[in-house]
């Protein structure tokens, strides 16, 4: 076997590993994005780029080739853009949601793109060294792509279990259905006030077919993650777009608000639904994400364990 | 580029018969309590605005962005 074939076999099969690893995160979930071919013709290309990257740093190395493995570090840099442009892409779209996402949640989205790319060079860069390394030792090709094979996908599965470990609103807070009460035209839950609707006939509506839900924070971390404006946006976002909101432009008082209470940490929200499903909405604020950029800690220090 | 004014009182709709100091927000003096619902409902829909009531025979639409 001639040392450039497994090379040449490595940076193969790295990309291809490293793709497939992409390829695999592209999941269209119940929030809806990326759900267009455009979305996976651009994610897709940028995971090859980024999957070659990865999979050409060995090889390039083995073969003493240092100016073009320093060049993949600069070009790896480029990745940095993808944040950008998701952010961007989603601030665009802001004004077209009847509920926005918020600043905080799309800044989580970009940050997940970016990151899945990082996975996808990381697969590439670990397969394809296997690959080199194995080609070295065994000198046989077939067993070294076979080497390579399996690195990448153990290194796959365990940056899947790691990145799973995402945390979800219902992991932070008991939830449960409260009534939505008037104290004239103070819409409220289970006494925290929420908006002043001026118009009888929108009162009249929540009275009829609102839904009051109430999340309780399980601890003091929770509690202030939960206080977070982007986290609580997220949460109205989101369980919009499950469940459906039957609110028009020219209908402000239907935008599902999420308030706290400031003294025990409890935050309420109430929503008009276009299906009035009180279990299918408790769910899907469940599953909202815990956004990095709102999650606090607090007790994990000797101050905040004081306080506590 | 969309602009436009919020967090702000665009219109006032209220019983209230003395002259209001002059301000940014349109005043609209209406008597019968009916009429000044239906007003402030339709000024809220046209500006998208959001109807408060403030519990003195008047109220306010304000848009909230």
């Amino acid at each position: 076997m001639t040392m450039s074939s497994h090379l040449v076999g490595a940076v193969i099969l790295g990309t291809c590993a490293g793709a497939l690893a992409r390829l695999d995160t592209l999941i269209v979930d119940y929030r809806q994005y990326p759900s267009y071919p455009q979305g996976y013709t651009i994610h897709m290309t940028l995971a090859v780029i980024a999957a070659f990257l990865g999979a050409v740093a060995i090889p390039a190395l083995a073969v003493k080739d240092f100016a073009a493995a320093s060049f993949l570090a600069l070009a790896a840099t480029q990745f940095r853009e993808v944040r950008a442009i998701e952010r961007e892409t989603l601030l665009n779209l802001e004004d077209s949601e009847l509920v926005p996402r918020g600043k905080a949640y799309i800044e989580g989205i970009a940050r997940v793109f970016e990151a899945r790319n990082y996975l996808a060079m990381l697969t590439a860069f670990v397969s394809s060294g296997a690959v080199v390394v194995a080609g070295e030792l065994l000198e046989n090709l077939a067993a070294a792509l076979a080497a390579g094979t399996a690195a990448g996908a153990l290194v796959w599965l365990a940056i899947k279990r790691a990145v799973r470990g995402q945390h979800v609103v219902g992991d932070l807070a008991d939830l449960e259905l409260a009534p939505i009460e008037f104290d004239g035209p103070l819409l409220t839950v289970c006494g925290v006030v929420l908006m002043n609707i001026g118009l009888e006939e929108a009162r009249q509506r929540y009275l009829r077919e609102g839904i009051g839900v109430v999340l309780t924070p399980k601890d003091p971390s929770a509690k202030a993650t939960l206080a977070n404006i982007g986290q609580r946006q997220a949460i109205a976002h989101d369980a919009s777009t499950v469940v459906g909101i039957t609110k028009e432009v020219d209908e402000p008082y239907f935008t599902p608000l999420v308030r706290r209470d400031g003294k025990t940490g409890k935050v309420v929200m109430a929503i008009v639904p276009a299906e009035r499903n009180p279990e299918a909405l408790l769910e899907a604020i469940r599953r909202v994400p815990v956004l990095e950029a709102a999650v606090r800690r607090p007790t994990a220090s000797v101050a905040g364990r004081m306080v506590d | 580029m969309h602009v436009s004014i919020t967090h702000s009182i665009l219109a006032v709709i209220t019983s209230d018969e003395e002259p209001a100091p002059s301000g940014s927000a349109v005043v609209f003096r209406i008597r019968d309590e009916k009429e000044r619902e239906r007003v402030a409902k339709y000024i809220g829909a046209i500006t998208l605005g959001m109807v408060h009531d403030l519990r003195n025979g008047t109220y306010i639409v304000v848009k909230h962005g």
